[in-house]
């Protein structure tokens, strides 16, 4: 479903003076993440994990390389198709990105009223998948939270918000929300579309443990009942174990492995973060 | 006393036409800059360098237009834009002639204003935008707008006050207004308590709009409740 295939990326840092100095963020990245996937992408601050996330909605072009998601690279698409392709591919942030002048109900509807507007066929993803022709058979086959993606903006925002338990608030605005349901608003914003694939960018960070747990376990939800393919991005390794099926982990722009997650084991010691990473990712403890 | 109430009834119907003066030349000048200053402004920051739609060549140009009004003294620009307002409006002179300069000053002042403003929306709406597959206008309007309205609200306020200020002077090309009526009857005929009756007029003029605009972009904004 998503493939990257020798991905390097590189910035082009200005200074003040106007000069421009080059950051390597990715260094040949290779890997595949399934469909119906919960994967994982861990390591520290600064290690590329943001930029690799952002390379698959191509909100980010690879300096080399292809990304490839459901066989189509999205750098080589022209800004309009690529639009519409991102449209297919659900976000979630670490601040939440809500947007505070307008109701939680209008925050969710918003995806599909950009659609609307434009009359693209994308105004859900089952119909952008439909004239594309790239689906796969699976995206058809949606839960019962998921499947009246035709209806009215409002009546759909507010089937989403029923889905993550925050029908009740519909008529809030995002400043009277707490983190944990910003960040579930959010979530329903992104399904709202009934994406192929949810990238989730740090998506517990800025939340305390009672919140993280309510977010994952919508994730989970979202696996189970949508089908959808899940990448998150997380410097907490706890938040992988707990929903991920694998987990690729990045130092410094590089790929040091793709590990399948299984139960915890003995607590032991390591002598650095990839392979406190890995083992802990395999089951063992921090 | 009663001499100063028998001058304010004679000039009473001058003083309701130059008010009417005044608010054509304010409308017409807010009109300007909501239909053109607005475009502008967001132009001038969608394409200002670090921008979402980054073009050097068209920063520069609507940057210039707008530092180059700004910069112009108002009563050389009145003058120097005559045989443009003549071109523009058939003359030179009277109320329609002298909303044409206050338009463009309306129009550098409320592109300057709503660039500020939207620069303060943050980074993460413009990346939202972008992850939901938003075009430019869209962007525009469905993210940029309305995150930034309370701003943009508040600059117009400001805007307009400043309008009444510019519009004061307007009488040298006949454009009348409470200004001119002020100057005429105050300073040119020593009637010293009519002019300080018209400042008034204008003083109260000035708080009802910045009242009004500070309880409308209170209303419009959410951000912190």
């Amino acid at each position: 479903m998503i493939e990257f295939d020798q991905v390097n990326k590189t910035f082009t840092q200005r200074s003040a003076t106007g000069r421009g100095k080059s950051v390597h963020a990715l260094h040949d990245i290779s890997l595949s993440i399934d469909e119906a996937e919960i994967f994982g992408v861990v390591g520290e601050s600064g290690s590329g994990k943001s930029t690799l996330l952002r390379l698959i909605n191509a909100l980010e072009a690879p300096t080399s390389g292809v990304v490839r998601v459901n066989g189509v690279d999205l750098a080589a698409l022209r800004p309009a198709e690529k639009r519409l392709q991102r449209r297919r591919i659900g976000m979630i942030f670490q601040q939440f990105n809500l947007l505070a002048n307008k109701t939680v109900a209008a925050n969710v509807a918003l995806p599909l009223s950009l659609h609307r507007r434009r009359g693209m066929p994308g105004s859900n993803s089952r119909a952008s998948t439909e004239a594309t022709g790239r689906g796969s058979a699976e995206t058809s086959g949606r839960g019962a939270a998921a499947t009246s993606g035709r209806g009215a903006p409002r009546e759909r925002a507010l089937e989403m918000l029923d889905f993550v338990n925050m029908g009740a608030h519909a008529a809030k605005h995002p400043a009277q929300l707490s983190g944990g349901e910003k960040q579930r608003v959010a979530i329903a914003r992104a399904l709202v579309n009934e994406p192929d694939i949810l990238l989730c960018d740090e998506p517990t960070s800025s939340l305390d443990s009672q919140h993280t747990d309510e977010v994952m376990a919508t994730l989970l939800r979202v696996r189970q009942e949508m089908d959808t393919s899940i990448v998150v991005v997380s410097h907490e390794l706890e938040v992988i174990r707990g929903a991920c099926d694998r987990a690729a982990i990045l130092e410094s722009g590089r790929l040091t492995g793709v590990v399948d997650i299984a139960a915890p084991e003995a607590r032991e010691r390591f002598n650095s973060y990839s392979e406190r990473a890995r083992r802990y990712l395999e089951g063992g403890q921090q | 006393m009663n001499e100063f109430g028998e001058r304010l009834a004679r000039y009473q119907g001058e003083i309701i036409t130059s008010i009417l003066e005044t608010g054509a030349m304010l409308g017409w000048s807010l009109l300007a800059a909501v239909l053109i200053g607005l475009p502008v402004g967001t132009g001038m920051y969608l394409s200002r360098r670090g921008g979402p739609k980054e073009r050097g060549w068209l920063y520069a140009g609507l940057n210039g237009f707008v530092n180059v009004v700004r910069s112009v003294p108002f009563l050389l620009f009145v003058v120097a834009l005559i045989p443009f307002t003549r071109w523009a409006v058939g003359t030179s002179f009277g109320t329609t002639a002298a909303a044409v300069p206050l338009s463009f000053v309306a129009v550098a002042l409320y592109a300057r204003w709503a660039e500020q403003t939207l620069v303060e929306v943050p980074q993460a709406t413009v990346e939202l935008a972008d992850s939901l597959g938003a075009s430019t206008s869209q962007l525009v309007t469905r993210f940029l707008y309305p995150e930034a309205r309370s701003g943009l609200v508040l600059s117009l306020t400001t805007v307009t006050i400043s309008m009444i200020s510019y519009s004061t002077i307007m009488g040298v090309v006949g454009g009348g207004g409470v200004g001119d009526f002020a100057i005429r009857y105050g300073y040119q005929r020593y009637e010293y308590d009519i002019m300080y009756v018209t400042i008034a007029v204008i003083v109260v003029i000035v708080m009802l709009i910045q009242a009004f605009g500070t309880r409308l972009s209170m209303a419009l904004d959410h951000r912190s409740r």
